[in-house]
């Protein structure tokens, strides 16, 4: 397969993923930001919006101040944010059209249908010309439902062969960042210690950390108990049996990158690379996380997926 | 689609009979003759037309539009502003023809590709026509479209041109012209094969009816004529579509094809050569391409031997190619055969390889470089249409009949300074079809691309039928989709299937 088309194939999924967790994070942070400042308000949902989808500092730079209308705006419409739900849509289609040839019909479908009614939103959103919550309501739910026809048919449809598996990484590894993304930013409410002090103020924070995730029944059915920080970071980071967890998400990583390693005859440092990452997960407990600071344990996830990223860009993607 | 776009249509009305017909209609309908009575080929659409609510046909249009964005099959206009993708307008009332008429045009069209390959092959080598005097010497090798570097050179199987898509026109019951020959990188093929796609879905019943011929095996014949003009036999060859790019106004009917092959659609910075072999990059390192069929034009194909400044071409492609390493469909040097000057010698050309005479005639031509055509072309400007013989797209044309006294003038001036670089044509009555509009059903001016795929060992292949295309523009006869042209499927069908139809009459037909 072209080395380019592999390329765009795991961008495709890139974008598409970071769509589904952008919308997820506007939604989240909505609900959070609508309670009473007595019951979650520490004033700043709308920063940590910012920080978890790695957009502010272009907010910073382009815009004033940090409030709703803006950042929505900023997160889903705005055309000079690279990483809008707007652009995610418009890149991961211009990547689909540049590789058609290895999508099937359905694969296309879901995402050019996808852009044409991306074009009807954004066409009503500029003609109204003002922020509508409601609206904007349906816009993400279209959001999460493109992410949902596009994992379908990829599912659904295409060969399992070197394109189906460079679309899943793609797709895995922007999951596993999204999820540490919304960790690193959230560590704090997480740290045991914190329930003492902030007590079940937290609690709005911790469920909406679950919401970005879309985790918070999960994490009932998992553990049958009310929300503990602890056991959100359990659930993010090591439950395999959660799809977004880091686990999870490394447990695909490994069996895609084999899968090719198989394919060609051959395996690389991509393949070593993401085993390493791999068997931490697997030896690590929660207790260890917390004892050696679970910032620091997330941070450094974050530059080692990063790092998993370029490898898979320089041994086969070039 | 620069090819599409650019290619004909540009038969205007004049003082002549013809427009005299145009202008009163009486200009030959495919359906409807002059004394309203219905050619027997059309008597099942006429009363399909007759009898399907116009809501029903429009809704049918609507449909089709749909599938067509939802499948994405647009093209871009260059230099337009916020229309980079647009759909090409699809008529829903198809174009039919009888076998019998299609094989007469089929036998034209093979014997003319034949004439094209060995015109090509000898002016990059012995030069015999140029010898015997039968073209003029200057008119080929200082056409800016031949390419020095291809003299001598040895390209696969000797075939120059692999796909070709001749424009024809109709005038008459039998009267069929050629417009021109394109054979560089012709488009539009996906669109005679999507279109069908979308007429099964939209009237399955007019399909059983008629029994129409399949086009569908366009891309099985394009692959085994590209297979087997690989260079040496290595085994399967390798073979993949080279694209400009995804905003290349074309990029839909690459990938396209390139789906339909089952073969790679790469773009130039997939390629690299080494050693004079091309190779593109893939997931697992280098590999060895030898059939390319290449939708660049020649002078962006390679930096290192044609334009330095080409960002979408491969470095060293040409190189790989003088040296046989691989083929390039169509081959490089092609342009020369289908510029417009070339274009008036195609019987000669003809008659010198095959020792036939044309069976398809070509539009009367005047070559203002015979200084009695340019004394005539000077004094007829009015009527006549003038063209630049490299030109296409409808740049540095005059339609006479259309243009001021001034814009003549002007003209005039430019011709007589330098007439080597013109002809002039007589304008066509362009037939017409019935076509669909929301008023109604009317008719519009058409013409054909049908596609001729040439192999190994002489083997030429045509899938009967081809683009048709439709100046939707009341009285226009510009059938480019850059200014008002749409498409329609194109049926041949069967001749006994209406024998025992007798002609209806129009009251019975369309609106």
């Amino acid at each position: 397969m072209l080395s380019r088309t592999a390329d765009n194939l795991f961008w495709l999924a890139r974008y598409v993923e970071r769509a589904d967790f952008l919308a997820r994070i506007v939604e989240a942070t909505q609900r959070l930001a609508a309670l009473p400042t007595s019951y979650a308000g520490t004033g700043t949902e709308w920063e940590s919006a910012l920080e978890s989808s790695g957009a502010a500092d272009g907010y910073r730079a382009t815009r004033g101040v940090v409030e709703e209308a803006g950042v929505v705006e900023y997160l889903t419409f705005a055309q000079d944010n690279p990483s809008s739900i707007r652009n995610c849509i418009e890149f991961a289609r211009a990547d689909a059209r540049a590789v058609r040839t290895a999508l099937t019909g359905e694969v296309w479908e879901a995402i050019n249908g996808a852009w044409i009614e991306l074009k009807r939103f954004e066409k009503a959103h500029v003609g109204r010309g003002r922020y509508d919550r409601e609206d904007m309501s349906r816009f993400l739910e279209f959001v999460k439902k493109t992410s949902l026809d596009y994992d379908g048919s990829v599912y659904r449809t295409m060969l399992r062969n070197d394109a189906y598996w460079f679309s899943r990484l793609g797709l895995f590894v922007e999951r596993a960042d999204n999820t540490a993304r919304i960790l690193d930013v959230k560590y704090h409410v997480l740290l045991p210690e914190d329930e003492a002090v902030g007590g079940s103020l937290d609690y709005f924070q911790w469920t909406a950390i679950l919401r970005a995730v879309s985790a918070l029944t999960a994490y009932h059915w998992v553990y049958r108990e009310s929300v503990k920080p602890w056991l959100i970071a359990d659930l993010l980071i090591l439950k395999p049996e959660m799809p977004r967890s880091l686990i999870a998400c490394y447990g695909n990583i490994v069996r895609f990158l084999d899968a090719i390693a198989g394919a060609y005859g051959i395996s690389g440092p991509a393949q070593a690379q993401a085993h390493e990452v791999m068997t931490r997960l697997e030896s690590v407990s929660t207790k260890d996380i917390f004892a050696k600071g679970l910032h620091e344990f997330i941070t450094e996830f974050v530059e080692a997926n990063d790092r998993l990223g370029q490898t898979i860009n320089g041994q086969y993607l070039l | 689609m620069q090819n599409l776009i650019s290619a004909v249509g540009e038969a205007q009305s004049s003082r002549f009979e013809e427009r005299e017909r145009v202008q009163e209609g009486r200009c030959f309908d495919e359906m409807t003759l002059a004394d309203g009575s219905i050619r027997a080929v059309y008597g099942k659409i006429a009363r399909w037309l007759a009898g399907t609510p116009a809501e029903l046909l429009a809704s049918r249009r609507s449909q089709a539009e749909l599938l067509f964005r939802r499948i994405g099959i647009t093209f871009s206009v260059y230099g337009v502003k916020d229309a980079s993708e647009r759909l090409i307008p699809f008529d829903i009332i198809p174009r039919i023809m009888l076998r019998s008429e299609w094989a007469s045009l089929e036998a034209g069209l093979l014997q003319r590709v034949k004439a094209l390959n060995l015109f090509l092959a000898d002016v990059y080598s012995g030069q015999e026509i140029i010898k015997a005097g039968r073209i003029p010497a200057e008119l080929v090798l200082g056409n800016p479209q031949f390419r020095p570097e291809m003299v001598g050179v040895k390209v696969p199987h000797d075939i120059f041109v692999h796909i070709a898509g001749i424009d024809v026109v109709r005038t008459g019951e039998d009267d069929f012209y050629v417009l021109e020959d394109n054979v560089r990188t012709p488009s539009g093929v996906s669109y005679m094969l999507e279109n069908r796609e979308v007429m099964m879905r939209l009237a399955p019943d007019l399909f059983a009816e008629h029994r129409v011929a399949p086009v569908e095996n366009y891309p099985d014949a394009l692959l085994a004529s590209l297979r087997s003009v690989a260079p040496a036999a290595r085994g399967e060859p390798t073979i993949a579509v080279l694209t400009p790019g995804r905003y290349n106004s074309a990029y839909y009917e690459h990938s396209f094809l390139a789906d339909k092959l089952g073969v790679e659609l790469v773009e130039g910075r997939d390629l690299v050569v080494e050693d004079d072999v091309v190779y593109m990059r893939t997931t697992q390192g280098p590999k060895r391409v030898d059939v390319i069929y290449r939708r660049i034009d020649d002078d962006f194909l390679d930096p290192a031997a044609f334009r330095p400044d080409s960002v979408i071409g491969a470095k060293g492609l040409m190189r790989a190619y003088q040296a046989g390493n691989v083929t390039l469909a169509n081959a490089v040097g092609t342009g020369v055969a289908d510029d417009k000057a070339i274009y008036t010698y195609m019987p000669e050309i003809i008659e010198f390889y095959l020792g036939e005479k044309a069976l398809l005639k070509n539009v009367p031509t005047w070559r203002c470089r015979e200084p009695e055509a340019l004394r005539y072309v000077l004094d007829h400007l009015a009527d006549l249409v003038v063209k630049e013989v490299g030109g296409s797209g409808g740049y540095g044309m005059l339609v006479g009949p259309h243009a001021t006294k001034a814009e003549r003038q002007d003209f005039a001036a430019k011709l007589a300074r330098d007439p080597a670089h013109f002809i002039a044509q007589p304008t066509l009555a362009l037939s017409t079809c019935p076509t669909f509009f929301d008023a109604g059903v009317a008719p519009r001016h058409v013409d054909l691309r049908p596609f001729v795929l040439t192999g190994a060992n002489g083997v030429v292949r045509v899938v009967p039928g081809g683009l048709t295309r439709v100046a939707l523009i009341e009285n226009s006869l510009v059938v480019n989709s850059s200014q008002g042209g749409g498409t329609k499927d194109t049926w041949i069908v069967e001749d006994r299937t209406f024998d025992e139809l007798a002609p209806l009459q129009s009251g019975t037909g369309a609106a």
